[in-house]
């Protein structure tokens, strides 16, 4: 039974392993600016989580298929152990483990704890059940006013969009969103209903939109393209569809498009999701 | 335990009624069995469960008869809905956690051996011992309930007659909203939509219900542990099993209570109209929520995971001590470093209370505490390290018995391993941006403090089931049911990493709708197959478990030659234990293999001198470290 278990113990490894290296389940190609240094510090990770893990499975392994009863009476070696190894593995443990968790810091820091740079587009995201809303501020620049007491879904005010106020005549709101390609995207995400989660694979970004708070975010997108949003928080019946696109356009056809008023925005995007293609998985 | 010096103790009578024995009992082994048999019949609903969604993600539009019957809103014609899935999800997850995970490892084995290993003849208060079962068993009821209140219209018609906030059958199977619950979907009500009425309230009630039950028991551990200890039995002579289930009733002592405030609070947002976690300005199904404003969802989060992430120690710590326990039992061998062991059971526990926001990397929390957050949760891995270390360190050297308890303990090691291993990977708040809630999160809360700890008390179960019932469990049976368990587990938990990398989010009712998810397909069909078959051999269990009670081989005192104080009285253990004569400890739990003994094992109640006695060199004389 020993030396099947070590076997069994040993297979389940290099199977476990496979699956990581084989490169057929892997994310899809990383689009922002911080990408890389996020695939860097995951491949780093990786690397030392499959290391310990095989390390400790063929160690458990080889104890099994080693140490066990062959009926000869002998006695087992006495020992309450050592305390000097212990020390060793501890310190060393300790050593690699803190060290990629302060390793870990160094794209959140890049995102989170700075600020939005300047020259970032700004883009205020609204989620609902089972929606999108993204709202653009049109050629002023500036937002419109929005108060919850307006929000109307049967008569398309999804975002509850002040009409009296000037700087709203020229804001759209769509339901695909539209970011540069090469400059910072700043986020401000709210949720008008339950919690949400902004979810982009090749973003390699994600946060909660959260009832109650504007969260600002940002991230440079650098490839043209069409992308699926997922949402990635629990928000009820219909939440795994709850789906929308992103597009990352280059500059001249988003400045083209961002200075639309409502309904030709809306054309225009559409015309821009039959333009661009998502990518192949 | 045969010269130990004996000590007369007030003995209180054994009681004669069915009901007082059996039912109502303040007997702690009784209760033990109890709280046993009630995580057999909640993780049957949990696996069931877990089946139904395997089978309506890899096969959609599968009829199936009995849920028609049984939901006919949420399955019409027998088919799931979105909701109905989701419910699912939600009361696997509660069920599971709550009712399998916490009750099983601390209430069952806990209450049973902990008094016995330490030499006592009961718990400390032994009628708060009956009611913290009687507590956890009425909130497994109303958990059952909250499925039928929202599952069926004529039973959620009942419950609608308590008022508005209370009006059910929705036709899915409970609430929805996981088994985390967050507000404000959870705090909406009905309006929220499908599986928020009555389900939500009941399920609510049950957790906080469950929390008092918990918080009785915790008390009792705490105190038993401290105050009953029997002459020599210093804490560190202490199996460590004791040293797991008194840091584990440390932890419930601190962190139910902030659920059981969070509880609260959620259902008085629900029916009270008061808003703890509901903002102001919210617009939900097409009107705007009246009356709520200047609640914080994320205090709901708060408490939740300062709870939540304890509760995930609660579950493993009780399997972390029974596998160091019979690792040592069946290498013949003691404990390799067993200080250090009882120091990681600590850090472990205690730095389990500062690294709940490693949850809420995404939530909208401050980004600067995530960082704090993130390298406190890296560093847990070093106490997990030491734990790893010495279980090898244990069986360096041995001469392994590889009876049913014994392999499955090997396998908790190789799964807590598994699964322990990628917290390297979700502890990262950068990591966070592309794993959070996907199935990379799944596959490792399952493997590390679902199936590790499983085969934990899998492993106590085959350990101890001669001491509880005087009957062998049968091996073959046993053996059999450990090698499609453990390669089932793996097969159904590894691939989960796999469509983690892929980006597939958790609690998705279906994966068609999304480009990225396509290459799932065949990753999700061998995930529910070996899950069925994982299921099915679960059969096996129940059967041995209990043909065995009945027709399993009569066990004798101590059948795996075992060291501690349970295994030197009769099986099962008479009414008070050590009927009346209270032994004295003269060793240290794990003296295996003692040069010079005349065994290859000293029983904690052997004289002091035996190694000396026997003609032997010293060693025997308790353990210096």
């Amino acid at each position: 039974m020993g030396r099947l278990l070590g076997i069994a113990i040993w297979l389940i490894t290099i199977l476990s392993v496979w699956m990581f290296v084989s490169g057929r389940w892997w994310f899809p190609p990383a689009i922002t600016a911080h990408g890389p240094a996020y695939d860097r510090q995951f491949l780093i990770t990786i690397i030392v989580v499959g290391i310990s893990f095989a390390a400790a499975q063929i160690g458990l392994g080889w104890v099994v298929w080693k140490y066990r009863d062959s009926g000869d009476k002998q006695r087992a070696t006495y020992s309450h152990g050592n305390n000097r190894l212990e020390v060793i593995w501890t310190v060393v443990t300790a050593i690699i483990f803190i060290t990629l968790g302060i390793m870990g810091q160094r794209v959140w820091a890049s995102l989170n704890l700075t600020k939005v740079p300047a020259g970032a587009y700004t883009v205020e995201v609204v989620a609902q059940q089972f929606s999108w809303n993204f709202h653009y501020p049109g050629k002023d620049g500036v937002f419109g006013r929005t108060d919850p007491n307006l929000i109307d879904d049967s008569s398309l005010n999804f975002v509850g969009l002040d009409d009296t106020d000037p700087n709203a005549k020229d804001d759209s709101v769509v339901a695909t969103l539209a970011v540069p390609a090469n400059r910072p995207v700043e986020l401000v995400l709210n949720s008008k209903d339950v919690t949400h989660s902004f979810f982009v694979p090749q973003l390699r970004f994600k946060q909660d939109l959260v009832p109650g708070m504007k969260i600002h975010v940002h991230f440079t997108a650098l490839k043209p393209g069409k992308y699926e949003l997922a949402c990635a928080e629990l928000c009820g019946m219909n939440h795994f569809k709850m789906k929308a696109y992103m597009l990352v356009l280059p500059q001249n056809e988003f400045d083209e498009l961002v200075a639309m008023p409502q309904e030709k925005f809306q054309a225009r995007q559409g015309e821009l999701l039959n333009k661009y293609q998502l990518p192949t998985y | 335990m045969a010269e130990a010096t004996h000590t007369e103790v007030h003995r209180h009578p054994a009681p004669t009624g069915f009901i007082r024995k059996y039912i109502f009992s303040i007997d702690h082994k009784v209760i033990g069995i109890q709280y046993i048999m009630l995580a057999l019949s909640a993780v049957a609903v949990g696996m069931i469960m877990s089946v139904l969604m395997r089978v309506n993600l890899s096969w959609p539009g599968t009829h199936i008869k009995i849920l028609e019957t049984l939901f006919p809103q949420g399955a019409p014609g027998g088919v799931m809905t979105p909701e109905f899935y989701l419910s699912l999800v939600t009361m696997h997850g509660t069920i599971m956690v709550f009712f399998v995970l916490t009750t099983a490892p601390q209430g069952g084995f806990g209450n049973y051996f902990l008094p016995i290993q330490i030499g006592a003849d009961d718990m400390a208060f032994p009628t708060l011992n009956m009611l913290s079962f009687w507590v956890t068993f009425v909130g497994f009821i109303v958990i059952l309930l909250a499925i039928f209140a929202e599952g069926n219209a004529t039973i959620g018609g009942w419950f609608s007659k308590l008022g508005d906030s209370f009006a059910g059958g929705s036709g899915t199977v409970g609430p929805i909203g996981g088994w985390t619950g967050y507000p404000p979907l959870s705090a909406l009500g009905k309006i929220a939509g499908p599986g928020q009425g009555a389900g939500v309230n009941l399920w609510v009630i049950s957790i906080a219900i469950f929390c008092v039950g918990s918080l009785l028991g915790a008390l009792n551990f705490i105190t038993t542990l401290l105050n009953m200890r029997t002459r020599g039995m210093t804490l560190m002579r202490m199996p460590l099993t004791c040293w797991a289930w008194f840091t584990t009733a440390i932890l419930a002592l601190l962190s139910f209570p902030v659920l059981l405030g969070g509880g609260i609070l959620l259902l008085l947002d629900r029916i009270a109209g008061t808003s703890f976690f509901i903002p102001g300005g919210l617009y939900v199904s097409g009107s705007l929520v009246p009356l709520h404003n200047g609640g914080s969802p994320l205090l709901w989060q708060h408490l939740f995971w300062f709870f939540g992430h304890p509760e995930v120690y609660i579950a493993i710590l009780p399997g972390m001590g029974a596998t160091s326990h019979i690792l040592s039992t069946f290498a013949r061998k003691p404990v390799f470093g067993y200080r250090a062991m009882v120091f990681a059971i600590f850090a472990i526990g205690m730095l389990g209370f500062f690294v709940w926001g490693h949850h809420m990397f995404m939530s909208g929390m401050s980004p600067y505490s995530a960082v704090a957050f993130s390298v406190l949760t890296l560093s847990i891995g070093v106490p997990s390290a030491i734990k790893t270390f010495n279980w090898i360190g244990t069986l360096w050297g041995a001469r392994i018995r590889f009876t049913t308890p014994m392999l499955f303990s090997i396998g908790f090691v190789s799964l807590f391993v598994a699964g322990g291993i990628t917290g390297l990977v979700l502890g990262q708040s950068s990591l966070d941006f592309f794993f959070h809630d996907t199935y990379f999160v799944t596959a490792h809360f399952h493997l590390v403090m679902g199936v590790a700890s499983i085969f934990g008390m899998f492993a106590a179960t085959y350990f101890w089931f001669p001491k509880m019932f005087g009957r062998m469990m049968n091996e073959g049976i046993g053996k059999i049911h450990f090698w499609i368990t453990f390669l089932g587990v793996y097969a159904i938990f590894v691939p989960f990493h796999a469509m983690g990398l892929l980006g597939m989010p958790r609690r998705y009712a279906q994966f068609t709708e999304y480009e990225f998810l396509k290459n799932s397909h065949s990753l999700v069909l061998f995930v529910t197959v070996a899950a069925i078959i994982t299921v099915v051999a679960q059969v096996l269990f129940y059967f041995n478990f209990f043909w065995s009670i009945f027709k399993g081989a009569p066990a004798g005192e101590n059948p795996w030659e075992a060291t501690t104080l349970e295994w030197g009285i009769p099986s099962p253990p008479p009414h008070d234990n050590f009927a009346g004569i209270m032994p004295t400890v003269y060793h240290g739990p794990y003296e295996f293999s003692v040069p010079g003994a005349p065994n290859d094992f000293i029983m904690q109640t052997d004289g002091e001198n035996i190694v000396a006695d026997h003609g032997g060199g010293n060693g025997g004389n308790g353990h210096k470290h």
